[in-house]
């Protein structure tokens, strides 16, 4: 295989690795709500056992090893051995993040982080109440949990031998993934005594035989002690793809023969027996009877299917989506020379153009879909982020997540992380009292986080709230006048109090402990979320905790922007960062010095920026009739009044990188192409030279100068 | 026109370079890195750009700058118009456009043919030229791409 092949493999091997990660954290959760849920039970086992195959193709031996080992564990709970209770599963999924990180550690090549695997596994194995886990096994072994243990369910006869009566057709899937029936037989064999006969019947003349498609059906009778889930378990991994029907005819059925079924048999208080009379009628009854010592059994066939999905490369998806932005631009340019026609509006063209128009917009809306994810893999890594928070504040802490299949552009979602991680941290830290603070105000002692995601009127909402103790507005404002962030005895309402919390340098808590603290905080938050175009604001309630909520953009691709003219270049202002437009004859406007104004407005003096001057476009106006005002607000400087020749339009912007081939320029964001194929940029207030907080646009004489 | 010039015995392969003049100077650089010529279009200023840098136009959706070679090479500056074309050209994943007067020949030169440029020519001129190669009478000065973009410039002021 040429080594590109390989690493193909490879990178498909560890994206699998983390759906597969996922349905595992997934399942833990829902047997936490329901722990005799013998199907997600087997969903997660199938899970590991899926990864541990996978790395032993690849030689990654210490997560075969490790999966190994919490395969083993999951078996045992499987086989009925011990309950899934609260510890286990926590046991499990901290198994879950080891797991994660010796595979995030074969990915990068590097050597796993030296640590808690081994110390997890004993607790575990112990928890699990099974024999020492075996010093790293090495080879790969795809049946190797289920033979050294004794049979699972007691209710299935561990000493008298079972009658299997196996019916098997494999469907043309069962070749196309690499299985074999022979395989799945050996296997059989191995549990006991086989017969197998084919059905022949079905075989077409050769004239009219597809050579995919396998038209020979197999009984199997087995003979066994092995219980009947472990007779499932050879089908595991080809479930969905033969027609299975497995009945049992146990010796006790076979010697009830001619006794009437409805006779019962005295003294058998354990799950009923199928009498053979049921098996014959109705096969499925049989397997209902069968289901009720609940652990063992493999209900492989109803098994949660996800929708269908296809891998794409990024890059190909994104070059789709450039050209669909191309073919926008193209209609939007077509549209408009068709504008300067005499007498075009309500030709046959016109209507074309016009349903052509909707077909655009339609096929733009599909494509930026495809980017689109669900928060869920973000939310779940956020579970962990909880598990480790609270291990290392000592506080006990539940996540309750909500709206995980909300979905979001990748790129958005990828650049969350960091924030949601800080906030989700800072919520256990900060926001939730310790256990006896929780006791004294009569509140349960776990603690709650909840993680939320909402689509509202074309953003995402993301909402990470605490059932803590809300923020001290007192001590907050104490230490915002002891650094000199606000003067003392300024009025501030709660909600000014609370966003203090967003400035540099302000940490609210009184040592420096092991999550946060450090002076670098809520600040980076919200310089993050702002980056993506988002907002973030708290909502406090003294007692009852503290809410952060994040609205983001569904997309980094458009925007919502102001077309605005500035010397004669088109430009385009965010409409998130305009607060208002002014007329300046209107606004109280007055000179400072040669050519500086400020605005005086309800929330005390601005400066005024101009744009045209800002950007060096020309000098500064010596008047500011025929200009148009706007109030800027920025996310991390003081608000000012920008001056624009005219304001032209609002509409949503194709975002395009200016740093993709030239470089980052203060003051811009990006670039758009408007209808006629011009560039227009995009303004970025934030960095605006010559805006507060910004004195490059002093030097920009010495820039031009270059 | 594509000129076959006479490739002399010698090691190296011989190099293809388009062929162009600013300013009544002929120049060249490697075909590889062209991908383009198109003509020229109005641009769109940027904001604090170095005096060569023309501003930004639309290539098939992605924003690529223009530079003034002319500008650059400190010939002058150029008031582009119609006649003038824009060379798309890509270097290290960038790409970029050059203004030029006039796009002349592609041309197969030996690389035994460039010569050092000679002790005189000022050092800025240097800076971008890496060489020059005689052909039919004609001095093509070859251009030196990393050196002339504003870009590489910078970082290594």
């Amino acid at each position: 295989m040429s080594d590109s092949g390989a690493n193909a493999l490879r990178a498909t091997f560890f994206e699998e690795c983390e759906e597969l990660l996922e349905a595992m954290q997934d399942g833990f959760d829902q047997l936490e709500d329901d722990p005799r849920d013998a199907e997600r039970l087997n969903a997660v086992f199938r899970a590991a056992h899926s990864i541990k195959g996978g790395a032993a193709a690849f030689g990654f031996e210490e997560v075969v090893a490790f999966a190994h080992e919490v395969e083993s564990a999951l078996d045992r709970v499987r086989g009925g051995h011990c309950d899934v209770d609260a510890a286990r599963l926590d046991l499990f999924r901290q198994c879950g993040d080891v797991l994660s990180d010796l595979l995030a550690a074969a990915r990068g090549g590097t050597k796993a982080p030296p640590g808690k695997g081994g110390d997890l596994l004993e607790r575990l194995t112990a928890a699990v109440g099974g024999a020492a886990p075996a010093a790293f096994e090495q080879a790969p072994d795809f049946q190797p949990v289920t033979l050294d243990l004794t049979p699972a369910a007691p209710a299935e006869g561990a000493d008298e031998p079972s009658h299997y009566d196996i019916v098997f057709h494999p469907l043309p899937e069962l070749f196309a993934s690499g299985n074999e029936p022979v395989a799945l037989f050996r296997a059989l064999a191995q549990l006991g005594r086989i017969e197998v006969d084919a059905d022949l019947s079905a075989v077409p003349p050769i004239s009219e035989l597809e050579p995919g498609r396998c038209a020979i059906t197999w009984r199997v009778r087995l003979q066994s002690t092995a219980g009947e889930a472990r007779v499932r378990e050879v089908f595991e991994f080809v479930d969905s793809q033969c027609s299975l029907d497995i009945s049992v005819v146990s010796p006790a059925a076979q010697a009830d023969v001619g006794e009437p079924a409805s006779s019962p048999r005295p003294g058998d208080d354990a799950p009923a027996i199928p009498s053979l009379s049921d098996l014959v009628a109705a096969p499925t009854a049989a397997d209902n009877a069968a289901d009720t010592p609940p652990p063992a059994r493999t209900a492989g066939k109803t098994a949660h299917l996800p929708g269908q999905t296809i891998r794409v490369d990024l890059d190909r998806l994104d070059h789709l989506i450039n050209l669909v932005g191309e073919l926008v631009i193209k209609e939007a340019m077509l549209s408009q020379s068709l504008m300067g026609v005499e007498g075009a509006t309500g030709t046959d063209v016109a209507v074309v153009l016009q349903a052509l128009q909707h077909l655009v917009d339609d096929i733009q809306e599909g494509a930026m879909a495809i980017r689109a994810q669900p928060v869920k893999p973000v939310f779940q890594r956020m579970a962990r982020t909880v598990r480790e928070a609270g291990a290392a504040t000592g506080k006990r802490v539940r996540l309750i997540t909500e709206g995980e299949h909300t979905e979001v552009d990748k790129t958005v979602l990828e650049r969350l992380v960091d924030p949601l991680t800080h906030l989700i941290r800072n919520a256990i830290d900060h926001g939730l009292e310790p256990p006896e603070l929780r006791a004294a105000a009569r509140k349960p002692p776990e603690g709650t986080v909840l993680l939320s995601a909402t689509h509202r009127s074309g953003r995402l909402l993301i909402d990470v709230a605490d059932d803590g103790g809300g923020i001290d507005r007192e001590r907050v404002r104490a230490h915002a006048v002891a650094r000199g962030l606000v003067a003392p005895g300024v009025a501030l309402s709660g909600g000014d109090i609370d966003n203090l919390l967003f400035e540099p340098g302000l940490s609210c808590k009184d040592e420096v402990s092991k999550l946060s603290g450090r002076g670098v905080g809520l600040d980076v938050v919200r310089s993050e979320i702002h980056a993506l175009g988002g907002r973030v604001s708290i909502q406090s309630d003294p007692g009852e905790g503290t809410t952060f909520s994040i609205s983001l953009p569904l997309t980094l691709a458009v925007l919502e922007g102001m077309l605005i003219e500035v010397a004669g270049q088109t430009m385009v202002v965010p409409v998130s960062a305009i607060r208002e437009t002014l007329q300046p004859a209107m606004a109280a406007v007055d000179t400072i010095g040669a050519a500086g104004w400020v605005l005086r407005s309800r929330d005390g003096l601005m400066p005024v920026v101009d744009l045209g001057a800002a950007f060096g476009f020309r000098p500064p106006c010596a008047t500011l009739d025929g200009h148009v005002l706007m109030l800027i607000a920025p996310d991390n400087t003081p608000p000012f009044a920008l001056v624009v020749d005219a304001i032209r339009d609002q509409r949503q912007v194709v975002i395009k990188s200016l740093e993709a081939n030239y470089r980052r320029v203060p003051g811009v964001a990006a670039a758009t192409i408007l209808g006629d194929g011009k560039i227009a940029l995009i303004v970025d207030p934030n960095t605006l030279p010559g805006a507060p907080g910004h004195p490059e646009f002093a030097d920009s004489s010495l820039q031009l100068a270059v | 026109m594509i000129m076959q010039d006479k490739v002399f015995e010698s090691t190296t392969p011989p190099l293809e370079v388009l062929a162009f003049r600013i300013c009544e100077q002929d120049f060249c650089f490697d075909l590889d890195s062209v991908r383009e010529i198109r003509g020229w279009t109005e641009t769109t200023m940027l904001p604090h750009a170095q005096p060569c840098v023309k501003g930004v136009i639309n290539l098939r959706g992605a924003v690529v700058p223009v530079i003034d070679l002319a500008q650059r090479l400190g010939l002058g500056t150029m008031e582009p118009g119609p006649r003038h074309v824009i060379i798309i050209a890509v270097l290290e994943d960038k790409t970029v456009g050059l203004l030029a007067d006039v796009v002349s020949d592609i041309l197969v030169i030996s690389r035994d043919d460039i010569q050092p440029i000679p002790e005189i020519v000022d050092a800025a001129t240097r800076r971008f030229i890496s060489g020059v190669v005689v052909i039919e009478d004609r001095m093509i000065r070859k251009m030196d791409l990393r050196l002339a973009l504003p870009a590489a410039d910078r970082t290594a002021a």
